[in-house]
């Protein structure tokens, strides 16, 4: 999920995008990934080079590619649609690429990133998602059974504090930076105008790089990435809640995806003409007489329209004939004699 | 007796349904024919456009359709389930120039499109109205979700179907346009996905996002009818047709230099044909201008050249047949390369004959007047063009104040459809017959008042301003050139979009500029101003008042003191000085 609107907050869809394609990368097909991004930045009137959000200074690496389904755009990312996403309880004629159809048996990675606050993350500059809400969030689905176990990763400035009221258990939260810390950005291009990327996730991306589904890294090495050093803020995690030891989880676990995939050594032939096919389209009867098209500008018949109905309105006698009964039972109280002065 | 048996078996086998017969009847039901068309623009840049129709000929109203060949299933399973007559979405960034580039094969308005026809069958047409966009939204990850009463219209002259149809009861159809919409990469991979060969053989291969949205106009958009299945025209089917207009610019893509080729535009070629299609063409715009030799050289030399009258006049084309076997055998790939012969004169540039502009005038932020301009430079052909436009509602129209003047006098439309705008409910429709002079300027305007909206119903960037959509204009323009009635199959697609009655004009709709309108914005900080000072306030009233009611006065006794003091007391006391 990013949540910053404007040019200037290139670097928090580009942390997003990176993070979604290590993820594609790892194996996850995208009607399996929810993306929010709260503003365009490819096809920005600003970009340079449209169609494309890099990440590496000297724009090496378009992190935007060929194959993006962005599921959630502009306007649409707002507090209410992710908690929507997040708890289930979304209006019936949403797709299904907007929805987060998780099961009991689901694991779950969250990446947010974009401005935050002790306790608060900002949306689009107009609304903010306290950790709290998240909290009471995050135990919905646990009530439903959304979810087996969960990952959260935020990188905003003073990201640990959204993760400090979590109670609902199998939560797995890593933050860039700890309440009273501000997370900084990377690198700025010249040729762009703007910060790229954020450290923290800078950092991260580089360490998924290295990972492919077979690896059998774990979350003790994520913990790890981006020490004080490098990233200027004292990266934060929180494993209580979770049940199993973090050094046994690998990262694929909820990074990456694996189709189990059965090899039969046996053939299996095809009827090259299944019998039933053809026949099942109905007859179709012929029309008697050829359709037509319809005329484009068939002006005589538009002039002569029939008036649409209008709404019924009470005739205008109705309202004469009111004000006669309201006058003649003025007079009838008050006496005769007045009308004589009226006329 | 065993022989006997086996050779009645090899019979029966030889005798059995062949492959080729039922692959035959299947191969009838459904086609796809590709096209791209690449015509240089007066100003120097080039606009291409692809077209790719799937035709098939089977009805998805009546019937449980189940095997989907070269028709994609979503959309078929779409047109089936909501009772979908006609089907129209265009997504668009930038803006047709019609002035300068001459009228366009199909301009759609800025941001989305969508506007649909119900079948008779359906009931309620604003319910299967709002599932079809939310579900069309999931389809193209374009915000289509958005599009609800407040910016849903029912024209009533404009937006008569474009395919077969027995009646049009204006009800069934609906229009909406989004202006604020984006078009990116996520909208063109689905709609990618959507051909039957997806971008990977064919005219699809030169489909790169890079460079599709690096250009001054792009507009890709999806047209579902049903046409004639032949000539006689006695049944139907179903057609897909899928446009993609791109104009290159001269000066960012074409780096100065007007000559253009495949690779210099999509930075790819040609390398071989989409084995799904029965027809894939390239259609090179050569025409002559002012009746001289042509301007343009196209390499390599194209397998034929074709005449068609496309929008009134006498064209001629270059074509590059992809599926003939003579274009592949020099080189892999098709390169087209155009070359100016002589350098193009700037004031040659032809007008068309049609085009129109839009603007807001005014000042301020209370009122302000929305103005057309409507340019009719036939020389000597008058013809009407319906108006529709759709203003939402927090921009308050004042009909009174509209006004139309063509060369000086008052121009009274000869029919006017108006409907008011409901707050928060429903947008302002205008649709207008006007008939236009020859050679003449029309100008239309229409004063209108800016609404205050309740601080709850600004977007996160108010300060960016509210889109007014596109203003539509449909209008039949007289040809140049009589056109004959030609088969529909074999002229060429780009020009089989609007169905023509009759020779002596064609139809032309143009979209306007969209308008880009502030409203009076409050300060948004005012909410957290008030509850601050509200609370001091209260707080400080309060509890003064509060004091003064419950504090009471009482006399303390002093301490006895510390141990220290204790002792200096009993000190002084000796010394006969006061205690401390």
């Amino acid at each position: 999920v990013c949540t910053s609107r404007f040019w200037f907050n290139y670097r928090h869809v580009a942390n997003t995008l990176s993070v979604y394609r290590s993820v594609k990368r790892l194996g996850i097909p995208d009607s399996h990934i929810v993306l929010m991004l709260a503003d365009d930045m490819a096809c920005n009137p600003r970009n340079p080079k449209p169609a494309t959000v890099f990440s590496h200074k000297n724009m090496e690496l378009n992190v935007y590619g060929d194959d993006v389904e962005v599921d959630y755009r502009s306007y649409e990312v707002t507090v209410e649609n992710f908690l929507r996403v997040l708890t289930g309880r979304i209006p019936p004629s949403t797709p299904r690429s907007k929805r987060l159809l998780s099961d009991d048996r689901s694991n779950i990675l969250i990446y947010m990133t974009g401005h935050g606050g002790n306790g608060f993350l900002k949306f689009q500059d107009s609304e903010e998602i306290t950790n709290v809400e998240l909290a009471d969030a995050f135990e919905q689905m646990w009530q439903k059974r959304r979810y087996n176990e969960l990952l959260f990763i935020i990188d905003t400035c003073q990201g640990a504090s959204m993760y400090e009221r979590f109670y609902s258990p199998n939560i797995m939260a890593l933050a860039s930076s700890q309440v009273g810390e501000d997370s900084l950005s990377h690198q700025p291009d010249l040729g762009i105008g703007v910060h790229l990327m954020d450290r923290y996730t800078f950092y991260v991306l580089e360490f998924l790089e290295e990972i492919h589904p077979a690896s059998q890294t774990n979350m003790n090495d994520l913990f790890q990435v981006c020490p004080k050093s490098l990233c200027v803020s004292t990266p934060g995690h929180r494993t209580d809640l979770f049940q199993r030891d973090p050094q046994n989880v690998l990262i694929t676990d909820f990074f990456g995806s694996v189709r189990k995939v059965e090899i039969t050594a046996e053939t299996l032939s095809l009827d090259r003409d299944v019998p039933g096919l053809d026949s099942k389209f109905p007859e179709e009867e012929l029309a008697t007489e050829p359709l037509k098209y319809a005329e484009q500008l068939p002006v005589a018949q538009i002039i002569h329209q029939k008036p649409k109905q209008k709404d019924w309105h009470p005739p205008g006698g109705f309202i004469l004939g009111l004000w006669a009964l309201i006058i003649m039972v003025f007079f009838k109280t008050y006496g005769i004699k007045h009308m004589k002065h009226v006329f | 007796g065993g022989m006997a048996a086996v050779l009645l078996l090899l019979l029966l086998a030889a005798a059995g349904p062949g492959p080729g017969r039922a692959d035959a009847g299947r191969e009838r039901r459904d086609a796809l024919r590709e096209e791209l068309l690449l015509s240089p623009l007066p100003t120097g840049d080039v606009a291409a456009t692809f077209q790719f129709r799937t035709r098939w000929d089977a009805d998805l109203q009546r019937g449980a359709v189940s095997h989907y060949r070269l028709f994609p299933k979503a959309l078929g399973r779409l047109v089936a389930a909501l009772g979908v007559r006609e089907l129209h979405l265009a997504l668009t960034q930038g803006f047709w120039r019609t002035r300068y580039w001459g009228q366009p094969p199909l301009q759609a308005p800025a941001g989305a499109e969508l506007w649909v026809w119900f079948q008779p069958t359906v009931t309620d047409v604003d319910k299967a109205w709002k599932e079809l966009s939310n579900i069309l939204s999931g389809i193209f990850c374009a915000s289509l979700n958005f599009i609800d009463s407040t910016n849903t219209v029912i024209p009533t002259a404009s937006f008569k179907p474009l395919g077969l149809a027995n009646g049009t009861d204006h009800h069934l159809l609906r229009y909406a346009v989004l202006p604020r919409e984006v078009v990116c990469t996520e909208n063109l991979t689905p709609w990618k996905k959507l051909l039957p060969c997806g971008s990977k053989a064919g005219l699809a291969v030169l489909l790169k996002a890079e460079r599709l949205f690096h250009s001054s106009y792009h507009s890709q958009a999806v047209h579902i009818r049903p046409i004639c299945r032949d000539a006689s025209c006695l049944a139907m089917s179903w057609e897909l047709r899928q446009t993609l207009t791109v104009v290159f610019d001269f000066f960012s893509s074409g780096q100065g230099k007007k000559d253009w080729s495949l690779f210099k535009m999509f930075s790819r070629t040609l390398t071989d044909t989409c084995p799904l299609a029965s027809q894939s063409k390239v259609y090179v715009d050569i025409s002559p201008k002012n009746k001289e030799k042509e301007l343009l050289e196209v390499s390599p030399p194209p397998t034929s050249v074709h005449e068609a009258i496309v929008q009134g006049d006498r064209r001629t084309y270059a074509v590059y047949d992809l599926l003939s076997p003579s274009l592949f055998n020099t080189s892999r790939s098709l390169n087209v390369q155009l070359k100016w012969k002589r350098p193009q004169d700037s004031s040659e540039m032809p007008i068309p004959t049609l085009h129109a502009q839009r603007y807001v005038g005014g000042y301020g932020l209370q009122m302000g007047e929305i103005c057309t301009l409507i340019y009719n430079t036939h020389p000597y052909r008058a013809f009407p063009v319906i108006l529709l436009e759709t203003v939402p509602w927090y921009l308050r129209l004042y009909v009174h104040t509209l006004t139309i003047i063509t060369k000086g006098k008052e121009n009274k439309p000869s029919y006017i459809h108006y409907q008011p705008a409901q707050d928060r409910s429903r947008p302002h429709l205008l649709e207008m017959l006007i008939q236009l002079p020859a050679n003449s300027i029309t100008k239309i305007t229409i004063q209108f008042e800016r609404a205050l909206l309740k601080w709850t119903e600004y977007p996160p960037d108010p300060n960016h301003g509210f889109y007014v959509g596109s203003s539509v204009l449909s209008a039949l323009v007289p040809s140049v050139t009589a056109m004959k009635d030609m088969d529909v199959e074999q002229s060429p697609l780009f020009t089989s979009l609007f169905p023509s009655s009759d020779g002596s004009s064609y139809f032309v709709r143009l979209y306007t500029e969209p308008l880009l309108v502030n409203l009076p914005t409050p300060d948004f900080s005012m909410p957290y101003n008030v509850i601050c000072l509200t609370c001091t306030v209260v707080a400080v009233c309060y509890g003064s008042f509060y004091n003064l009611l419950t504090r009471t006065f009482h006399v303390e006794e002093p301490s006895r003191g510390g141990l220290a003091k204790r002792l200096a007391n009993v000190i002084r006391k000796f010394r006969g000085v006061p205690p401390l």
